[in-house]
């Protein structure tokens, strides 16, 4: 049956989305800006999808994924292996446990959440490379990175949620 | 599940599926821990990997900059159009200062040929340089480098000298077929030996993920004074002496800092400059991970 073949192939290809969104979302904080300080506080673009994607659909973006991504960006990215795959893992396991408080939720409080989960995850990640590289590095980019995943986070959100529906409803 | 109804295996495995089910999140990050231990044990292989993953992204980096540089390429377009008047001003002022450095420079050139030939001085081999394009700052917050689309094709090697049109940008620190990692000036394991241009103070530039890196290992009464330029000192070999590196600015903590001289938040291309010195990788060799 050709149009059962065609079938899966399309639903396959659309269950992929979540995850290439996600990696897409990950080289798109790679592109550099030439703006002043910008290399500095990239925006956690990757964390956001991990944000929509684990409440709305976590089926289609499973944690062993979300390692592998993890472990891709700090290879291309020269931090110290393993740290943004924990980091994600634990966000992801932190919004699985809360995902029924999340759904059905108004928009503030998810606002409100990633806001929790981007200063958290910032935080992580800070103290695990203070701890790998024996230095009390700076804060400020990394909460200036968080804060502005915060602020942007809206706007993402819209993006994402209109891909959602268009390809995944 | 098929396995559900063949009674021995499921007997055996389904509480140890239940197991992994229930330990799934810890286990993924103990393996994450794991994999932090890893790297900094066996830096060699996780290098190769990191290697091999730029490679292969780096040409889709490169595609999705192109948009991104051109926009601002834009923005800067109208940015200066604003102020073309003054600029143009400023730009004369300028001109007629440099045709009498110009000048000099000729007067000096002259002599210093002629003093040359008096001395049978041996000048140093001529620099080769490739160019290359900045496709990505993936670091974050953490690590300061980029990669640039030049690698082992054209001739890039670990620890050759980047510059940007004014200054010292940093140096490679990895190389693949067509991609290279360069370890920015800013970065927190950059170290670089330089020297005070009038002062002829020595000095250890080191990074510490700002954008002004500290002068370190000035002797306690020597005076700094702002505005002072810096340059590589070649101690060490890995630079050769003489690069422009920045000036001296009196930071916010009134620890001696750095400008750097290459404005290293729009870095677009930068030239990897082959000095023909094969001193690089061996003093790099003494001191791993250290740009000494």
């Amino acid at each position: 049956m050709a149009g059962g073949l065609f079938h899966q192939l399309d639903r396959t290809g659309r269950n992929l989305l979540p995850v290439s969104v996600t990696i897409l979302a990950m080289l798109v904080g790679m592109v550099p800006l030439p703006l002043p300080g910008y290399a500095m506080v990239t925006v956690p673009l990757m964390l956001m999808c991990l944000f929509y994607w684990v409440i709305h659909r976590p089926d289609l973006l499973r944690p062993l994924v979300v390692f592998a991504i993890g472990l891709l960006q700090d290879l291309i990215g020269g931090t110290p292996i393993g740290m943004t795959s924990m980091v994600l893992i634990l966000a992801y396991w932190l919004l699985i446990t809360q995902r029924r408080f999340f759904l059905g939720r108004s928009f503030l409080m998810l606002w409100i959440g990633f806001a929790l989960v981007a200063v958290g995850a910032a935080a992580v990640q800070w103290a695990v490379f203070a701890l790998m590289t024996a230095t009390m590095l700076d804060g400020r980019p990394v909460l200036v990175q968080a804060l502005l995943g915060v602020a942007l986070f809206p706007l993402m959100a819209w993006l994402l949620q209109r891909l959602h529906r268009a390809y995944l409803s | 599940m098929k396995t559900r109804n063949s009674g021995s295996v499921v007997r055996i495995a389904a509480p140890l599926w239940g197991m992994v089910q229930r330990f799934y999140f810890p286990l993924l990050i103990l393996a994450a821990i794991a994999l932090m231990m890893i790297g900094h044990v066996n830096g060699t292989a996780v290098e190769q990997a990191r290697t091999r993953v730029t490679d292969a992204v780096s040409p889709v980096l490169d595609v999705m900059s192109r948009p991104a540089a051109s926009v601002a390429d834009g923005l800067e377009y109208f940015r200066q159009l604003v102020d073309l008047h003054d600029e143009n001003a400023r730009l004369r002022e300028e001109n007629a200062r440099l045709r009498q450095w110009e000048q000099a420079a000729l007067r000096m050139d002259a002599e210093n040929r002629s003093l040359r030939s008096l001395l049978s001085f041996k000048p140093d081999p001529a620099a080769t340089v490739v160019s290359g394009r900045v496709v990505g700052d993936p670091g974050g917050a953490f690590v300061r480098t980029v990669v640039v689309t030049v690698g082992e094709r054209e001739g890039v090697e670990r620890g050759q000298a980047v510059m940007s049109g004014q200054g010292l940008v940093g140096r490679i620190v990895q190389v693949g077929d067509w991609s290279s990692r360069v370890l920015l000036i800013t970065d927190l394991n950059a170290r670089i030996p330089v020297v005070l241009e009038s002062s002829r103070q020595r000095a250890m530039l080191a990074g510490d993920n700002s954008d002004h890196p500290l002068l370190t290992y000035l002797p306690p009464n020597s005076e700094v004074t702002p505005g002072e330029r810096v340059f590589t000192s070649g101690h060490g070999g890995l630079f050769p002496p003489g690069l422009p590196v920045g000036i001296v600015e009196k930071g916010v903590d009134g620890k001696p800092r750095v400008v750097p001289m290459a404005d290293l938040s729009r870095l677009e291309h930068v030239q990897v400059i082959d000095f023909g010195t094969t001193g690089g990788v061996a003093a790099e060799a003494a001191q791993p991970g250290a740009m000494k």
